[in-house]
């Protein structure tokens, strides 16, 4: 078993993939001959030639909408969109049609397509290269929206997109493409979309996290008796990873990097209002940025939720 | 350096069949009496689906319908170049499309009753389900011309659209890609000259819609939308051009909306019936009967018989339309994903 980074592992589960599959296509702005601005395509056009490794105009929607033709068509396109700030255009196409498609056409058509796309913070890039709106996308009923926090994940998850018969989005949190160094097996294996894991066994409290900010949460709370759950698929979220912790912890922190308000925090602090309100020993607390935009770099620390904040949370509950 | 013209460019307009229904030999497509009685009759079942879908939603018995009055050379023109192997891209208003393709008319108009289910069509159809969202099929279209041609699948894709959609950014987008790949695909825009209250003039600053194309490295073409063979012959050309290989082409088809553009509109609001009237003269059906009629294949009596099978077509359509069962509450998750989350599948349970 090798040691990869999470580029490395991505680029294998594809070219694993694309070797097994022929339906499997790739496109996207500059994921061919310059094999993605994060390299993370790098050598699959030479590898399966310029038809299947297509470098497209610069032009969004016109991916992800021809995306989804090839998707009804019987192929399974893999859309590239270059970083998560540039999908709005392309967000009518996502979610008015492949998120619809199977639907609207009572199940005539589908649309197996994967749209992988950089998303985060952490990487002092210009202005919408470091976006984190994940929760826009969570409220899109045919939509599966899937974060890898390393490595390990981000193959096997990559790997179930890849065969799963709907719509995926798969954010690729930045800050970890070369962060994080994990085994990696040769070959397939695939975990289940809509499945958490249990990143840390701990009994006083459930801390919730996902991409980048559980690497994070990880380092921050070594001192606490915390669980630590990382949700992995966002939409649908296993909620009854979430509540079993949480029944058993009593207490909840859920810490993501997108802005607070209608964030995804609320989604599952509302479930664990809803069924195990009885459990709980503390107030559910949420540590997240702000409600601005997500900013450059030289207001980037002050933006991102930080170790402090996490461990003040986590503080915080046990006073209880 | 000297200044040098590095670009210039005709645009075509195309028109075999006039006002009074006399034909140019020389471009009239080969077409044989039978086929033209059918495209008649087909003409004729699209205006009689219309009428009737109107007639319904006053009566209350169909949700708004957007009606294709006006449109049927267009639509039925270019639906007779179409194979069963083409897959097709509709708009919202592209019924007499769907009708002439063999989509079934009770399904149709379940769909316009407020009925997902009508979007299931037949599985030997390649025909995606309608889009509302203005212009948004168009780049679709070309990702299905881009898999054929990864297959190496002979057909072409044609994409529908109006006159508005020409404005919105995925038209751009589409073009151009289609352009880029020289996919197999046709674009067919139906310009009725109004984008609800919009005129054409308010939609665009082009001479034409059609010398858009050029800009994105392909042909682009107008024909009279009007005149059935014109808008099929050009059809057929763009059609054989893109399954041989040989790129994208967009047909204009200068038509008009003879009606509102919804039920839910009223067009007296915004243009003159000075230019529905005039519209009203250049009827491509009435177009049609007066070449078939000097050809000695149309008469009162035959007119009336065709439009009498086109009414009983559309009537059993009815019928069979309004014994369908209405909806279950758990239709509202079908299709929603191939298998429900947790959540959902909850949900469904409590409806």
């Amino acid at each position: 078993m090798a040691q990869l980074n999470m580029v490395q592992a991505i680029n294998q589960a594809l070219g694993e993939e694309m070797e097994r599959d022929d339906r499997v296509v790739l496109l996207g702005e500059d994921v061919g001959r310059d094999g993605g601005v994060f390299r993370v395509t790098e050598g699959l056009q030479e590898r399966f030639g310029a038809e299947r490794v297509l470098d497209t105009p610069l032009s969004e929607s016109a991916i992800m909408g021809a995306a989804i033709g090839m998707a009804a068509y019987g192929l399974r396109p893999v859309a590239e969109i270059q970083f998560l700030g540039f999908i709005y255009s392309a967000f009518e196409q996502l979610a008015a049609h492949a998120a619809r498609l199977r639907s609207r056409s009572r199940g005539r058509y589908s649309c197996p397509l994967v749209v992988r796309t950089p998303y985060g913070a952490g990487i002092k890039a210009p202005e919408l290269h470091e976006e984190s709106a994940e929760s826009i996308f969570c409220q899109i009923p045919g939509l599966k929206v899937v974060v890898p926090s390393g490595p390990y994940s981000a193959k096997g998850l990559l790997l179930a997109s890849l065969r799963d018969p709907d719509p995926v989005l798969f954010l690729e949190p930045t800050r970890l493409y070369r962060l994080l160094r994990e085994e990696v097996p040769e070959g397939e294996y695939l975990l289940e979309l809509g499945r958490a894991k249990v990143a840390r066994a701990g009994k006083a409290v459930t801390v919730i996290a996902w991409g980048s900010m559980l690497e994070r949460v990880l380092k921050s709370v070594a001192a606490y008796d915390a669980e630590v759950i990382d949700l992995l698929t966002l939409n649908p979220f296993d909620v009854e990873a979430v509540l079993t912790s949480v029944k058993k912890t009593g207490r909840a922190v859920i810490v993501h990097e997108a802005a607070k308000t209608c964030g995804l925090g609320a989604e599952i602090a509302a479930t664990i209002a809803e069924e195990a309100m009885l459990y709980l020993r503390a107030p559910v607390l949420r540590v997240t940025a702000p409600d601005a935009p997500v900013p450059l770099a030289k207001l980037m620390d002050y933006y991102l939720p930080s170790t402090q904040q996490i461990q003040a949370a986590v503080a915080e509950v046990l006073k209880y | 350096m000297p200044q040098d013209i590095i670009a210039s460019f005709e645009v075509l307009r195309l028109g075999i069949l006039d006002d009074n229904g006399n034909i140019d030999e020389t471009l009239m497509p080969s077409l044989s009496d039978l086929e033209i009685g059918r495209m008649y009759e087909a003409m004729v079942l699209a205006r009689t689906f219309d009428e009737r879908a109107v007639a319904l939603q006053r009566e209350g018995r169909l949700g708004t319908y957007p009606q294709i009055s006006g449109q049927e050379a267009a639509q039925v023109g270019s639906a007779f170049a179409i194979a069963a192997t083409d897959w097709i891209f509709p708009s919202f208003r592209e019924m007499g499309v769907q009708l002439t393709l063999g989509y079934p008319a009770a399904q149709l108009l379940q769909y316009w009753t407020g009925d997902e289910r009508g979007q299931l069509g037949p599985q030997r159809l390649n025909i995606f389900p309608l889009c509302v969202a203005v212009g948004s099929q168009i780049p679709q279209a070309v990702g299905a011309a881009l898999a054929a041609r990864y297959r190496r699948d002979p057909i072409a894709v044609v994409a529908y659209f109006g006159d508005g959609a020409t404005s919105k950014g995925d038209f751009h987008e589409a073009f151009n890609m289609a352009g880029v790949f020289r996919l197999p695909v046709v674009f067919i825009c139906q310009n009725n000259q109004w984008a609800i209250s919009v005129p054409l003039k308010n939609q665009t600053a082009s001479a034409s819609l059609a010398q858009k194309a050029i800009g994105y490295g392909f042909p682009g073409i107008q024909v009279d939308g009007n005149d059935v063979f014109a808008v099929y012959s050009a059809a057929r050309q763009a059609l054989d051009k893109a399954r041989s290989g040989a790129g994208p082409t967009f047909i204009e088809c200068l038509t008009y909306r003879m009606a509102d553009h919804t039920t839910a509109d009223d067009a007296g609001r915004y243009r003159s019936p000075e230019e529905v009237n005039l519209w009203r003269t250049r009827d491509p059906i009435v177009r049609l009967q007066r070449f078939l009629t000097a050809r000695g294949l149309w008469s009162e009596q035959s007119g009336k018989e065709v439009k009498a099978r086109a009414i009983g077509i559309i009537d059993a359509a009815v019928q069979e339309m309004e014994a369908i069962a209405p909806p279950a509450a758990a239709e509202l998750f079908t299709g929603t994903r191939k298998t429900l989350s947790p959540r959902q599948a909850e949900q469904r349970k409590g409806r």
